[in-house]
């Protein structure tokens, strides 16, 4: 991120919010940032590419992701990524609900300068 | 203005919130929506123990709890609580209307949906890398099509107290009360979006009031533990807003419609239903005043030619044991243990070929994605399994058990269950092939 300063590291959970859905064995993560001031640097740097890179053993298929710019919005979708889907997965949580948590876990870099960050 | 409630977004969902909307709501319709993959497995599966059940388990009590209401306050009740069951499940809200001295109370049954007999060998499985049935390898157990508001629609129109059917399009639940009341073309489809989008947001239930949200100190949620069921006060012009009863707890703020807005939806600009090709890309989402949040823009294009498809197949059992760890060394101690049950049940092929073993506590969830992080000093080993044969299964409950005994220091809270299993896919078929009828039953 050239040409924006200093940048500091912080998780994708310190400004963002997620929600996992399932649909067979494909999971869709949506994510939304509090601050919509956010939205440019977490489209540019939370790429699909970087999603799947992350989970390689868990996402063993296409993500794409979808940007619902007016509401500040990604919506990543992940192809053969819950171990089998629902009725076929031995994991415990077999619907993949807390797969929000494994995008929000994510690191993400903000400006040096930017506000505080709400304590969780 | 139409003003629809959600009184269940999933199978096991409240049932005391949804009284408070029968009774408090002023509602037209009351929608129950009790469907999930994971669900309509169970429901066939219970058929399959008893011919007679297959339908939602809660279903009598859910009528018991909300039909005199309902009946007395004019507000007509959609649900999906046929399950696998729609003939008899519709018989059991008939006792229970009598039951509650509600003679004359109208039935409508919405069939069709069970296409087993339209699938053959050869079908292919388009969300299991396309092969056929015949190449899962299992017996098959039901298959259902995701009906729309063409089938719901005319149980509407005999003027029923209370429309049951199986599976059906979530959204379509509440599409049909909006088409049917405002009078919609089949082919408006930017009017089917724009319902499709209200459906869509209330068919979960709480997820839009502040259910599957809350994250304390992030995003906290008031009174969560008597959260409200949603309302949407629906336009002429198919536009909304989503709200809740005063007194209810939890809330409804744009960033909660937000989450439930892309919730298990892929691309925004095609979301399929049997009603429309719903587009939620262009959505606006207003906050109006406290727990009032307007959405409008959806919008759509034409519906597929084809129809979704569950198709369940019987996968045996599913066997899960656990004993736990506490204190210090707790993680050593479920680790050793954990590495013993690999290498017994490693010695079962019948066992071994489908067996998962997790650490609760160390990595369960996230095990595969990313292994251990962090210690623990309270882990759980947990083993499931899944076979055909039931005795593979309860000698990996014994293996687990004897972990008591035979294992490392302090092991307790043994727990093991076999439960029986359903395996689903997804097929495709022509919508011309699907013949949906009403049958009516009156108190």
């Amino acid at each position: 991120m050239s040409g924006q300063g200093t940048m500091r590291r912080v998780k994708l959970h310190d400004i963002a919010h997620a929600r996992a859905g399932d649909k067979g064995n494909t999971s869709n993560v949506s994510v939304w940032v509090y601050d919509p001031g956010d939205y440019a640097l977490v489209k540019a740097q939370l790429t699909a590419e970087r999603v799947k890179s992350a989970y390689p053993n868990l996402l063993k298929g296409a993500v794409t992701r979808y940007e619902l710019d007016q509401l500040h919005g990604l919506n990543f979708v992940m192809l053969d990524a819950l171990e089998g889907g629902v009725n076929t997965s031995l994991g415990l949580d077999s619907h993949g609900k807390s797969w929000s948590f494994l995008i929000l876990d994510l690191d993400v870099e903000v400006p040096e300068n930017r506000g505080p960050i709400p304590a969780a | 203005m139409l003003r629809l409630g959600c009184g269940a977004g999933f199978s096991s969902d409240r049932l005391g919130p949804a009284i408070d909307l029968a009774e408090k709501g002023r509602l037209d319709y009351l929608v129950f929506e009790t469907i999930g993959e994971r669900t309509l497995a169970f429901g066939h599966r219970d058929r399959k123990l008893d011919p007679k059940r297959g339908y939602n388990p809660q279903l009598a009590q859910r009528m018991r709890g909300v039909l005199k209401a309902t009946k007395a306050n004019g507000t007509r009740i959609v649900t999906n609580m046929g399950v696998a069951n729609v003939p008899d499940a519709a018989r059991v809200v008939i006792e229970v209307a009598r039951e509650l001295g509600l003679k004359g109370l109208k039935v409508a049954a919405v069939l069709g949906d069970e296409v087993t007999d339209l699938l053959t060998p050869d079908t292919r499985l388009f969300d299991y890398h396309d092969r056929k049935i015949s190449e899962v390898g299992l017996p098959l157990a039901g298959a259902n099509v995701y009906l729309g508001i063409d089938a719901i629609l005319p149980a509407l129109e005999t003027g029923a107290d209370v429309v049951i059917t199986g599976r059906v399009s979530d959204p379509s639940l509440f599409l049909s009360p909006i088409v049917h009341t405002y009078g919609w073309r089949r082919d408006d489809w930017a009017a089917l979006g724009r319902g499709t989008l209200v459906g869509h947001l209330m068919e979960c239930g709480m997820q839009i009031t502040g259910g599957y949200y809350a994250d304390p100190g992030k995003k906290d949620v008031p009174r969560l533990a008597d959260c409200g069921y949603p309302i949407a006060e629906v336009q002429p012009d198919g536009s909304a807003v989503i709200t809740k009863l005063d007194d209810a707890g939890g809330m409804v703020t744009p960033r909660t419609v937000k989450e439930q807005l892309l919730y298990e939806v892929h691309d925004p600009k095609r979301y399929l239903t049997p009603d429309v090709t719903a587009d939620f890309s262009a959505v606006q989402i207003k906050e109006e005043g406290r727990d009032r949040v307007r959405v409008a823009n959806g919008s759509g294009t034409a519906r597929p030619d084809t129809l979704k498809v569950t198709v369940g197949f019987d996968g045996g059992y599913l066997g899960e044991a656990g004993v736990s760890y506490a204190g210090p060394n707790s993680a050593a101690r479920a680790a050793l243990a954990a590495d013993i049950l690999r290498d017994r049940l490693g010695r079962h092929s019948e066992i071994a070929r489908n067996m998962r073993v997790d650490l609760i506590g160390l990595n369960a969830l996230h095990a595969t994605a990313h292994g251990v992080r962090h210690n623990a000093e309270d882990v759980r080993v947990r083993v499931a399994m899944r076979s055909a044969d039931r005795s593979a299964c309860e000698t990996m409950l014994w293996e687990v058990e004897a972990m008591l005994c035979c294992g490392p220091a302090g092991g307790g809270g043994y727990r093991g269950q076999i439960t029986p299993s359903v395996v689903t896919h997804s097929a495709l078929i022509e919508r011309e092939r699907v013949r949906p009828s009403v049958e009516v039953l009156v108190a």
